[in-house]
């Protein structure tokens, strides 16, 4: 193999790489400004973090954001999983490709259309629009992702696994809780945290969707930048992105430290 | 502790006409779709019996296995266990035990768990479920790997949790499927003798599918040999090797040599069949077979002798000539080619320690064999 790098190679990694993360590290950098003009720099200072704080109209909508991406991420997990179960266990009902083909087209349904879709039906049915709206809003679309990411894990799963529980005198519902949910956990683990993450950023259903005192932080966030983007919001792009890298990096390391283990664990039977 | 040989020696309730079947398949059919996987089959197993299926990938073997522990429910006939209908029972009800061919050991539980796992289903009492545990792990003998994994043992490991798990319940049958199929060979050996040890010492009723003949031979009491959804027939290992009852059973189970060709004469005292290659064959007894009928000799190797002259006593000789020879150590494989063409297998154990064979390739030689030696099949 050729390990040196041509010039060709480092230049495209570099442009590469710049076009994807310049903007976040030009933000990050600009957090951390003293100025009140976004692109003038005028020195190192964190007051902006502290403003942040004391700024209760972005304190409450991130609270809303969390709570609606908690919840809708909890129902839309429950409701995903239990779709993605019917699919993969029962291959022969009466009209399942239209029921795969509704459970999977909000995967491609622009967000546009969902949203106002779902404004309509709010509007029809006469349902004030406000936090209970963008949750269900929110559970419709990640609903789907959840689905996708459980039956994939549901298609490799070992049914004698569930034969053998049956066997030895697990009723069905006894089976599923003690065997097939601890088995597919970490699929419904990633399909609840990706529903999380969704139904966090999401800012075009949830402006459709929400009302009045329901007002999420991407929402907040953008409404304030259509005044000017302030250093404000700046830091607090940079508290998010912080955090998002935590939790990333926390979880390749769990899942590395795991890995490693099991294939020690297997060298040593191996041996045993 | 007794000796396996004195308590197998006396068990036969299949020929004892007063015994009930333990477990009975009363004209079971069962179709998936267009495909019939079992045809019409009736068998009877009886208590404590070490009872074999025994059969082809595909031939229902897995079918039967299944429909007895509930996972699939017959399209008719009825299945009977100790006089009960099992129909409409489902799997979690029934006092069977199934071990699975991939093991089915719950990956997230420590062998400890997948062994309690039955137990506790039952309710029994926590300190019970604990001497139960422990004996079971003393009897396969994985007591310091109480707290692993499944994915932290080995492969024969692994087929011992899965039958501690299967027989934790004391279930009234235990269904092995290819229970030996994933191991290698030398430890597949052990553990047939392992299998039948615990059979005798839990004095449980064994069902075990496979489709290795020899595993089926050295652990069963009786064999089923299953052939498209049907049994082609079922008797002791030695029956089903010595007196096989259709061509199928005597090609499937070891080695054998067919002549084909037409009974001449069926007497009292022996009978004479007319080889289609011109050979005639003595042989003592013909069955119920007509003169004229269309017949096959059938002959194992062990039983054909080989030699460079004719043996004056035999009564059955063919010429040929020695086509192959394969020296094993234990016994030689010799391929006589007879003059009309056909390839005989004979094999001599070597009993006596001779290096440089008389009879080799290309040689003049003669095979003979008894009146007793062969079956004559209709069938």
């Amino acid at each position: 193999m050729n390990s040196t790098w041509s010039r060709f190679n480092i230049v495209s990694v570099v442009l590469g790489l710049s076009f994807l993360y310049l903007p976040i590290v030009i933000l990050v950098i600009f957090s951390f400004n003293a100025s009140k003009l976004v692109t003038v720099w005028g020195g190192f200072s964190v007051k902006w973090y502290g403003s942040l704080f004391h700024n209760q109209g972005l304190i409450d909508a991130a609270w809303v954001t969390i709570r609606v991406g908690l919840i809708s991420a909890s129902v839309a997990t429950v409701l995903g999983t239990l779709g993605a179960l019917a699919l993969t266990r029962y291959t022969r009902f009466r009209g399942r490709m239209l029921f795969s083909g509704m459970i999977f087209a909000p995967l491609v349904m622009p967000d546009v259309i969902t949203g106002l879709s779902l404004l309509l039906l709010f509007v029809a049915v006469n349902l004030d629009r406000g936090f209970v709206t963008v949750t269900l809003a929110h559970v419709t679309f990640t609903m789907c992702f959840v689905a996708v990411v459980v039956q994939s894990r549901l298609v490799s799963f070992d049914r004698s696994l569930e034969e053998a529980a049956m066997d030895l005198g697990a009723p069905p519902v006894k089976t599923f809780f003690q065997v097939t949910l601890p088995v597919i956990l970490p699929a419904v683990i990633s399909g609840w945290m990706l529903a999380f993450t969704l139904s966090l950023d999401d800012l075009v259903i949830a402006s459709f969707t929400s009302g009045p005192g329901a007002t999420t932080l991407p929402m907040k966030i953008y409404s304030q930048v259509r005044l000017g983007v302030t250093p404000e919001i700046n830091a607090a792009c940079t508290l998010l992105i912080g955090l998002v890298t935590l939790g990333v990096i926390a979880a390749s390391v769990v899942n590395k430290r795991r890995e490693v283990q099991r294939r020690r664990d297997e060298q040593a039977a191996q041996r045993a | 502790m007794k000796s396996l040989g004195s308590i197998r020696r006396d068990f036969a309730p299949w020929s004892d006409p007063d015994a009930k079947p333990y477990i009975q398949f009363d004209n079971v059919t069962k179709r998936f779709g267009d495909f019939t996987a079992v045809n019409k089959l009736s068998l009877a197993v009886f208590e404590r019996e070490f009872f074999a299926l025994l059969g082809a990938s595909g031939c229902g073997k897995s079918t039967l296995l299944r429909m007895l522990a509930g996972f699939e429910e017959p399209s008719e006939g009825r299945i009977l266990l100790d006089g009960q209908d099992l129909a409409g029972i489902p799997p979690y009800r029934r006092p069977v035990n199934m071990m699975f061919q991939s093991y089915a050991l719950f990956p997230h539980m420590t062998v400890e768990a997948n062994i309690a796992f039955g137990l506790k289903q039952e309710g029994m009492a926590r300190a019970e479920i604990e001497k139960r545990v422990t004996e079971m792990l003393r009897l396969v003998k994985l007591e310091q790997f109480a707290r692993r994994k499944p994915h932290q043992l080995s492969g024969g490991q692994r087929q011992r949790v899965a039958l501690a798990r299967s027989v934790a319940k004391r279930p009234k049958v235990l269904l092995l499927d290819e229970p030996l199929g994933a191991l290698d060979k030398k430890l597949r050996e052990e553990t047939q003798f392992e299998l039948m040890d615990l059979q005798q010492d839990l004095g449980l009723t064994f069902v075990v599918v496979t489709h290795d003949q020899e595993e089926a031979m050295t652990m069963a009491d009786r064999i089923a040999i299953l052939d498209k959804g049907e049994v082609m027939q079922v008797a002791t290992p030695a029956e089903v090797y010595e007196a096989p009852s259709s061509r199928f059973v005597a090609g499937f189970v070891g080695n054998v040599n067919m002549f084909d060709g037409k009974l001449a004469r069926n007497g009292k005292e022996n009978a004479r069949i007319a080889a289609n290659g011109g050979a005639e064959i003595i042989v003592d007894s013909a069955g119920d077979a007509l003169p004229g009928a269309e017949v096959s000799f059938a002959i194992r190797p062990e039983k054909i002798r080989v030699s460079s002259t004719r043996p004056t006593d035999a009564v059955n000789a063919i010429e040929g000539e020695i086509y192959d020879v394969a020296y094993l150590g234990d016994m030689t494989v010799y391929h006589v080619k007879l003059d009309d063409g056909q390839v005989i297998k004979a094999s001599t154990l070597n009993a006596a320690r001779i290096i440089d064979d008389p009879l080799t390739w290309n040689d003049r030689a003669w095979i003979s064999f008894r009146p007793d030696a062969g079956v004559v099949l209709t069938r």
